[in-house]
């Protein structure tokens, strides 16, 4: 079996594209999630977790640290139940509380992790006790809009 | 012939014909993939195939994709200049490449240009008896002549797609990045990190590997089955087209629908 022009163009060819995939991935893409091989799980309750979901980014000061694997209900406390892959780098200590946050007005959800002073780390597993819950619009403008409008009736009683 | 003036017997004889068509088509498909162990162990006939399939259309692969790219790029841009989200544009053109566009228009491109060549090849084959003749030589026309293209039409479409779209990202930097101005960096960072690779691009290497898998049976069966006169080899290569087109956008329906379910 000799070597032939044919050969050459497929090898050519698979070259190519297996160049294109690469540059997809590499270029296109993020191995984040690849990269990230090393990583522990904690979970959040959160009364109210708004618009957040799977896969997106849990962020401390800013900086992606792990992603949202999991979003579930806890039908006992009517919590939802957010669990996170946390990038085995970066441990976090006990008392840290975690937020649904939005970037930006309009922008997607995160879970922020804001750092408390305890001395004690958190572990693989844990569950983190002190969250705070989205902030949903459409309650913030109801309650401008009802204490606006108190206000107006109180003012019209004091005349 | 049974008698067809009635136009309900018509009728009930044409769906009772296709749906013959398609048992063989599945027998067909078996047989394929059980006598297909030949083309792997007589590598340089899939070779053959993988360079008539795919390295012929490389050029019509790349150039579309460049243009297709350029227009996402254009048109993007007129859109999202409207929300001042222009360094969005990398996102925008990157996310419909990878998932929607590179496996679909790639396979379309690929069943009119390397499908219908693969159907009048083996259609004109049968028409010229060169199959009986196989046949009469105890040489398996389905393992000599069938499965190396299809297999050669299965492992081309998801390189070639990827292609598609990695010409395509680069037509939309082209536009968006030398031509209009967006700031080079926003555009890949925010490309970056909004594309994933598991989700976005591996998706859409599955898709493109389930096309070429359609693609390529179709083309082959429509040859194999052709009705062996001029007539019939032209007829059978219309049908690839055809076929392979409404095969592509409908599993392109459902594979989205199973893959992106707005997660």
């Amino acid at each position: 079996m000799n070597r032939s022009v044919l050969d050459l163009w497929v090898g050519i060819f698979v070259a190519i594209g297996i160049g294109a995939l690469l540059f997809l991935s590499l270029k296109v893409g993020n191995l984040s999630t690849a990269n990230m091989s090393e990583s522990y799980v904690l979970r959040a309750k959160f009364d109210n977790i708004g618009g957040l979901k799977v896969r997106g980014p849990v962020k401390s000061s800013g900086v992606v640290v792990g992603r949202i694997t999991d979003i579930g209900f806890d039908s006992k406390t009517y919590e939802a139940v957010v669990t996170m892959n946390i990038d085995g780098r970066y441990r976090f200590p006990k008392d840290t509380f975690a937020s649904v946050y939005t970037s930006g007005l309009l922008g997607e959800q995160y879970v922020g992790l804001d750092v408390g002073g305890e001395e004690k780390m958190l572990n693989p597993g844990d569950v983190i006790a002190k969250t705070q819950s989205a902030v949903v619009l459409e309650k913030l403008i109801s309650q401008l809009v009802f204490s606006k409008a108190s206000e107006g009736q109180e003012g019209q009683k004091q005349r | 012939m049974p008698d067809l003036s009635n136009p309900i017997r018509r009728l009930g004889h044409a769906t009772i014909e296709r749906i013959w068509r398609l048992g063989f088509a599945t027998r067909f498909l078996f047989a394929l993939l059980v006598l297909s162990g030949a083309s792997f162990r007589r590598l340089h006939l899939t070779l053959r195939e993988i360079f008539f399939s795919g390295v012929l259309s490389l050029l019509i692969i790349m150039v579309s994709g460049l243009f297709v790219g350029l227009v996402l790029g254009l048109q993007g841009y007129e859109t999202l200049q409207r929300y001042g989200s222009t360094e969005a544009l990398g996102v925008l053109v990157a996310l419909s490449l990878t998932r929607e566009l590179g496996p679909v228009v790639a396979a379309l491109l690929f069943a009119s240009r390397a499908g219908s060549s693969v159907t009048a090849e083996i259609g004109l084959m049968k028409t010229t008896e060169q199959l009986k003749a196989m046949d009469m030589m105890a040489v398996d026309p389905i393992a000599r002549v069938v499965a190396p293209r299809f297999w050669g039409g299965v492992i081309s479409m998801p390189l070639l797609a990827a292609l598609f779209s990695a010409m395509g990202v680069l037509g939309g930097w082209l536009i968006g990045v030398v031509l209009i101005g967006v700031d080079e960096g926003a555009f890949w960072s925010q490309m970056q990190s909004s594309v994933d690779f598991r989700y976005d691009i591996w998706n859409g290497v599955i898709k493109s590997f389930v096309f070429g898998v359609a693609v390529s049976l179709i083309a082959v069966f429509e040859g194999y089955d052709s009705v062996p006169t001029a007539e019939g080899v032209s007829r059978a290569i219309t049908r690839t087209v055809v076929t392979s087109a409404l095969a592509i956008l409908a599993l392109d329906f459902v594979l989205t629908s199973f893959m992106f379910r707005g997660a």
